[in-house]
C-alpha cells in the first residue's frame, strides 16, 4: 500500500467532510451552519491536491481491506481524477460559501448533514479505483443527492420529483452494475456473471479484452447509467424536477457539478476501461449530444419557473459535451488524433465552464428566490435596481453560457467547432455526413441558448417588477454576493485564458485523446487559443476583449467630448402610450410566443388555449400557454402506467388458496422442466 | 508576413474606413431607393448629420431605466465596430485579423445583438419587449445559418481565418461551386434579416405592429441612440463586406501589398460597397414586407440553403486534414 501526499490530502478532506457529517447530526439546529466552513476548507484542499496531480501528471494509488474480499477498495488519482475533482470541489467550495450566508432559520436537519455527504460521495466517485467502489459511491451520491431534493418534503411537487429521481437513480445505478459486470467479465464469457476473483479492480478490467457485441452492451449500458445521470435525452426528464426541488446552493451542486461527475463515468469506462474505441461507439454519442442540446434549450425558452430553465438548459450543455465527447470517440477511433483532441478539449473545457456558470446561475437564481420568495418569471422583474450586484453576476453567467465572447462559454464552443471541421477527414460515410449534422444543431444550439438567456434575464432582471415581492427585493448577505462574485470572475478569466486551459489540460488530453493540443506552443501570445494550426484556426481572447473595451473607451470619450453630455429623466415613451401598470410589459411566456410558433413543428407539446367569453359577458379574458415534454408522456409516463396497470392484475395472485397456490408451483416446475428439456 | 507598421496602418486605416463609410452605405441605400420611387429623397450625407445631431442633444431616459440601458449603446458600437474592423475590406493584412477567425466574428455579433435585445426590455414597456423577443427569434435562425456559411467557406479554404480565406479564393480560378452558391444565397438572406431590411422588417417604419429592430431602441434617444444608430449602419457595413470578401474578394490587396495595390483595394472595395448599397436598394423597393411570422420560413430556407452548403462541403472532395 502506497500512498502519496495528494491522496493524504484528500483523505484528509473527506476525513472533514466525514466530521462536517457528524457535526451536523450532533449540533443543535441553530449551530448547523458550522457545516460549511468545513466544507470549504475541505473542497479547498482538495482543490491544491487536484491541481498539483494535474500539473504533474502523476497517478497515485492506495487499497484499503475493506470491500470485495479479494479486490479491496481501491482508490486512484490521476490526471483524470484530479480534473473532474477541481471541477467538484471549486463547485463545492462556492456552494459552500454561499451556504454560509443562509439565515439561521433556513437551516435544517433535513438538509445540512446530507450535504457534506454529498460532498464526499462526489469526490469518492471520482477516486474509486475499482467497480465495487465505483458503484457504491455512485449510490451514496445519488442517495445523499435525494435526501436534499425531498429535504423540503411538505411540497407535493417536491415529493414527486423526489421519487422520479430515486426511480432513475435506482435504473441508472443497475445500468452501470450491467455495463461493470460486462467489463470485468473475461473475454468469450457470455455476460456479466463470469467476473473472476480480482476482475472487478479497474486494473483488472483494462487487461479484458471484449468482444464487439459485449463492449456494445456494454457501451449502451454506461451510456444509459451515466446518461441518466447528466440528463441525457430522453433520460433527462427527472432534472428538471429534481434540480430546481432542492435548496438553491445544492441545485447548484446537482445541475453544476453532480452532472459532471456522470461525464467523468462515462469518459472513464470508454476512455479507460472499455479499450480501444471502435468508430461506430461514437454514433449514439453524436446522435443522441446534438438532439438533447437542441431539445433542452427548445424546453428551457418555454419555461415560466427560473430554475427549471436552468435545469433544462444543463440538459443542452450535457448534449454539447457528449457531442464533443462522440467527436472525439469518433476522431480516436479513425486515427485523426488531433482533432480527437481538439474534441477531446471542447468536451473537457466545456464541462469546466458549465460547472462554473451553471453554479453561478442556480445562486444567482436561489438570491433571487431568497430576496422575493418567488420562482415563476412571470412574478419578477426589475431586480436589478434592489439587487444590482446579484443582476451583474447573473448577467456575466448568462452572457456565458450564451456562448458570447470574451466568456468561457465560447472558448468550448469554438473549439467543437473546429472539431467539427475536421468531420471530412472521416474515413466512414456516415460520419461525414454526422458532421455537419452536429455543426447545425449546435449552431441552433447556440441561437436558442442567447434568446432563452436573453428571457431569463430580461424578465427577471430588468424591466419593471411585476409584484409587490419583487418591487421590495433586497440584497442577499455579502458572503452570497461573494459567492456569486467569484464564480464570476472565474467566467471572465476562464474566457480570457481559454488558451492557457487548454494547455493545462495538454497531460490529459495526450493520455485520453493520444495528443496535446501542439498549436498551442507557438501561437502569436502564450494565450491565444489554437485549434490545429496558427494558419487554420485561433482565437485570441485577451485581445479581442481589450480591442472590444479600448473602443467602447475611446467611444464614449469622444461622444462625450462633442456631445453636451445632458440627460434627463422622464417618463418611459412608448409610442406616446405609456401604461403604469407593469402587466403591459413583455412577459416569460410572450417572449417566447414567436418562439414557439417557429418551432411548434418540433415541440408539438405546446398548447396555446385562448378563453374568450362572448360580447356582454363580464367574465375576463384568458389565456394559457402549456408545454408537455414528450419523454415524459411517452417513456415514463406511459410505461408507469402501464406497470401499475400489470401490477394491478397481479395483485391477484395474492389472494388465492394454498391449493391454487402449489398448483401455480408445480406447474412452474413442470414448465421450467420441459424448457430445460427442449433447450439442453 | 506583412510588417508590423504595415498591418498596423492597414488595421487603423480599415477601422476608421468602415467607421467613415457606414453612414455614407445607409445614405446611398436611402437615395435609390427614394429616386426608384419618385421621391427626391435625403442627401446621402444625411446620415452623418443625424448622427452629429442626436450625439449633441440631450439624453432623455426613462425613469427606470437602469445602468445597463446607458452602458449598453457603446458596447453595442464597441462590439460591432470590433467585428467590423476584422473583416478584410481593402486589404488582408490587418494587424489583428488574428485574433478571431469566422467562429469568433459571427459571435461577436451575437454578442452585440444579444446586448441590444436586453436593452430593450430594460425599460419595461410592450414596445421593447416586442422587438426583443422578435429579434432573438430571428437571430434563433439566422444566426445558425450565418454559421453554418462560414464553415462552409472555411471548410473549402482550410482555415478558419478570414485573410486567408479571402486569399485563398482569389487565388482560385473562377468557377461557380455549388455549395458556394447556396452558401452565398443563404448569408444574403441572412445579411436582409440581420440588418432588418425589407421584407423581414423596415428601417424606415414607426408605431407599427411589426417593426423589430426600431421597437427596440425606441427608448433610447440623444448620443444613445446615435450609437446605437451608428452601430447598425456599422452592422450593414460589416454584412457587405463579409459578402464581398467571401464570394467577390477580387481585387484586395494581399499580406503585403505595395501602396499602390492598395490604392487598387480601396478602389475595387468602395466600388463594390457602393454597387450593394444600391443592389440592396433596388431589392427594398422590389418587394413588399412580409408578415413577422412568415419571417420564420425565409430564414428557415435560409438555414436549410446553408445546410445544403455544408452538407455539399463535407461530402465533396475538398477534404482538409
Amino acid at each position: 500500500m502506497s500512498m502519496e501526499w495528494p491522496l493524504f490530502i484528500l483523505a484528509a478532506a473527506l476525513a472533514v467532510y466525514a466530521g462536517a457529517v457528524l457535526l451536523a447530526v450532533s449540533l443543535p439546529r441553530p449551530a448547523l451552519g458550522a457545516v460549511y466552513p468545513l466544507c470549504i476548507l475541505a473542497a479547498l484542499a482538495a482543490c491544491a491536491a487536484d491541481i498539483w496531480v494535474l500539473a504533474g501528471q502523476g497517478a497515485f494509488q492506495a487499497t484499503l481491506p475493506l470491500g470485495l474480499p479479494t479486490v479491496g477498495l481501491r482508490f486512484r488519482l490521476d490526471s483524470l481524477s484530479a480534473f473532474f475533482g477541481l471541477i467538484v470541489n471549486l463547485g463545492i467550495a462556492t456552494s459552500s460559501l454561499y451556504g454560509t450566508g443562509i439565515g439561521r432559520a433556513e437551516l435544517s436537519k433535513r438538509i445540512e448533514p446530507f450535504y457534506p455527504a454529498f460532498c464526499a460521495a462526489m469526490n469518492l466517485v471520482l477516486l474509486a479505483d475499482d467497480a465495487f467502489g465505483f458503484l457504491f459511491f455512485w449510490e451514496l451520491m445519488s442517495l445523499s443527492s435525494w435526501a436534499l431534493v425531498v429535504s423540503n418534503h411538505e411540497d407535493e411537487e417536491n415529493r414527486k420529483a423526489a421519487y422520479v429521481y430515486l426511480i432513475m437513480a435506482a435504473m441508472g445505478t443497475t445500468a452501470l452494475l450491467f455495463a461493470f459486470g460486462g467489463m470485468a467479465s473475461p473475454a468469450g464469457a457470455a455476460g456479466g456473471l463470469a467476473g473472476q476473483a480480482g476482475g472487478y479492480a479497474f486494473d483488472a478490467i483494462r487487461d479484458h479484452k471484449l468482444t464487439p457485441l459485449v463492449s456494445g452492451l456494454v457501451l449502451v449500458a454506461a451510456l444509459f447509467g451515466t446518461g441518466s445521470k447528466a440528463g441525457l435525452m430522453p433520460l433527462h426528464a427527472w432534472l428538471p424536477l429534481a434540480h430546481p426541488a432542492a435548496p438553491s446552493h445544492v441545485s447548484a451542486l446537482m445541475s453544476g457539478v453532480m452532472t459532471k461527475v456522470a461525464i467523468y463515468g462515462i469518459i472513464r469506462i470508454v476512455f479507460d476501461l472499455l479499450g480501444t474505441p471502435a468508430w461506430w461507439w461514437s454514433l449514439p454519442f453524436i446522435i443522441l449530444g446534438a438532439a438533447t442540446a437542441v431539445g433542452g434549450l427548445l424546453y428551457a425558452v418555454q419555461d415560466r419557473d427560473l430554475k427549471r430553465v436552468l435545469a433544462y438548459s444543463t440538459i443542452e450543455n450535457i448534449g454539447i459535451v457528449f457531442a464533443g465527447l462522440g467527436l472525439a470517440i469518433a476522431f480516436k477511433a479513425t486515427g485523426i488524433v488531433n482533432a480527437a483532441a481538439v474534441a477531446m478539449a471542447a468536451a473537457l473545457l466545456h464541462s469546466l465552464n458549465h460547472s462554473w456558470f451553471k453554479s453561478l446561475l442556480f445562486l444567482g437564481a436561489g438570491a433571487v428566490l431568497h430576496a422575493t420568495g418567488r420562482r415563476d418569471m412571470e412574478s419578477l422583474g426589475g431586480l436589478i435596481h434592489h439587487m444590482p450586484q446579484t443582476a451583474f453576476y447573473w448577467l456575466v453567467g448568462a452572457l456565458s453560457i450564451s456562448a458570447l465572447p470574451p466568456l468561457n462559454g465560447f472558448v468550448s464552443e469554438w473549439l467543437l467547432f473546429q472539431a467539427v471541421l475536421a468531420g471530412p477527414g472521416f474515413p466512414e460515410p456516415i460520419l461525414r455526413f454526422l458532421s455537419p449534422v452536429v455543426a447545425a444543431m449546435l449552431a441552433l444550439a447556440a441561437g436558442l441558448a442567447a434568446a432563452c438567456f436573453v428571457r431569463a434575464f430580461g424578465t427577471v432582471f430588468l424591466g419593471r417588477p411585476r409584484s409587490t415581492e419583487a418591487a421590495e427585493a433586497h440584497e442577499v448577505p455579502a458572503v452570497q454576493r461573494a459567492a456569486m462574485g467569484i464564480l464570476a470572475v472565474l467566467c471572465i478569466l476562464g474566457g480570457l485564458f481559454g488558451g492557457f486551459s487548454a494547455w493545462a489540460i495538454g497531460p490529459l488530453l495526450k493520455t485520453l485523446a493520444g495528443t496535446e493540443l501542439a498549436g498551442l506552443a507557438n501561437g502569436p501570445t502564450r494565450l491565444s487559443l489554437i485549434a490545429f494550426t496558427q494558419g487554420r484556426s485561433i482565437y485570441d481572447a485577451p485581445t479581442i476583449a481589450l480591442f472590444v473595451a479600448l473602443s467602447a473607451i475611446a467611444t464614449m470619450l469622444v461622444v462625450h467630448f462633442i456631445s453636451n453630455r445632458g440627460t434627463r429623466r422622464s417618463p418611459a415613451w412608448d409610442c406616446g402610450f405609456p401604461d403604469a401598470s407593469p402587466a403591459t410589459q413583455y412577459s416569460a411566456s410572450s417572449f417566447s410566443q414567436p418562439l414557439r410558433r417557429v418551432y411548434r413543428g418540433i415541440v408539438l407539446g405546446s398548447v396555446e388555449v385562448l378563453e374568450m367569453p362572448p360580447p356582454g359577458d363580464l367574465r375576463p379574458g384568458r389565456f394559457a400557454v402549456r408545454y408537455r415534454d414528450h419523454a415524459w408522456r411517452n417513456l415514463y409516463r406511459r410505461p408507469a402506467v402501464a406497470l401499475l396497470f400489470l401490477a394491478g392484475r397481479f395483485n391477484a395472485f395474492q389472494f388465492l388458496t394454498i391449493r391454487r397456490y402449489l398448483v401455480l408451483m408445480f406447474s412452474t416446475l413442470i414448465a421450467l422442466l420441459i424448457i430445460m428439456a427442449v433447450w439442453m | 508576413m506583412a510588417s508590423p507598421i504595415q498591418s498596423f496602418m492597414a488595421q487603423g486605416a480599415q477601422m476608421f474606413l468602415v467607421l467613415l463609410v457606414a453612414p455614407a452605405v445607409a445614405g446611398i441605400t436611402r437615395k435609390v431607393k427614394a429616386r426608384l420611387t419618385r421621391r427626391q429623397g435625403p442627401p446621402v450625407v444625411q446620415c452623418y448629420r443625424d448622427l452629429l445631431k442626436l450625439i449633441r442633444k440631450d439624453s432623455v431616459l426613462a425613469g427606470n431605466a437602469s445602468w445597463f440601458f446607458r452602458t449598453a449603446p457603446y458596447l453595442i458600437f464597441a462590439f460591432t465596430w470590433v467585428a467590423a474592423a476584422l473583416v478584410p475590406t481593402f486589404a488582408s493584412g490587418l494587424m489583428f485579423n488574428w485574433a478571431a477567425d469566422v467562429v469568433a466574428l459571427i459571435a461577436l455579433i451575437g454578442a452585440a445583438r444579444a446586448l441590444l435585445a436586453l436593452a430593450a426590455m430594460d425599460v419595461g414597456t410592450s414596445f421593447g419587449g416586442i422587438g426583443s423577443s422578435r429579434e432573438m427569434m430571428i437571430a434563433s435562425l439566422a444566426e445558425p445559418a450565418s454559421m453554418l456559411v462560414m464553415l462552409t467557406v472555411a471548410l473549402a479554404a482550410g482555415t478558419t481565418r478570414l485573410p486567408e480565406v479571402a486569399q485563398f479564393l482569389i487565388s482560385q480560378p473562377l468557377e461557380i461551386r455549388v455549395s458556394f452558391a447556396l452558401a452565398f444565397v443563404a448569408l444574403v438572406m441572412v445579411a436582409i434579416a440581420e440588418n432588418a431590411r425589407i421584407p423581414v422588417d423596415n428601417p424606415a417604419t414607426h408605431l407599427e405592429l411589426t417593426m423589430v429592430h426600431e421597437a427596440m431602441v425606441l427608448e433610447y434617444s440623444g448620443r444613445h441612440l446615435a450609437m446605437i444608430e451608428a452601430a447598425s449602419y456599422l452592422k450593414l457595413v460589416l454584412y457587405f463586406s463579409l459578402v464581398i470578401c467571401l464570394f467577390v474578394p477580387f481585387g484586395m490587396a494581399p499580406l503585403h501589398g505595395e501602396p499602390i495595390a492598395w490604392a487598387i483595394g480601396l478602389a475595387a472595395y468602395l466600388t463594390k460597397l457602393t454597387l450593394a448599397a444600391m443592389a440592396l436598394g433596388v431589392w427594398e423597393v422590389s418587394i413588399a414586407k412580409m408578415r413577422v411570422f412568415r419571417v420564420s420560413e425565409f430564414l428557415g430556407s435560409a438555414f436549410i440553403f446553408s445546410f445544403l452548403a455544408i452538407l455539399l462541403a463535407f461530402l465533396s472532395r475538398e477534404v482538409l486534414r
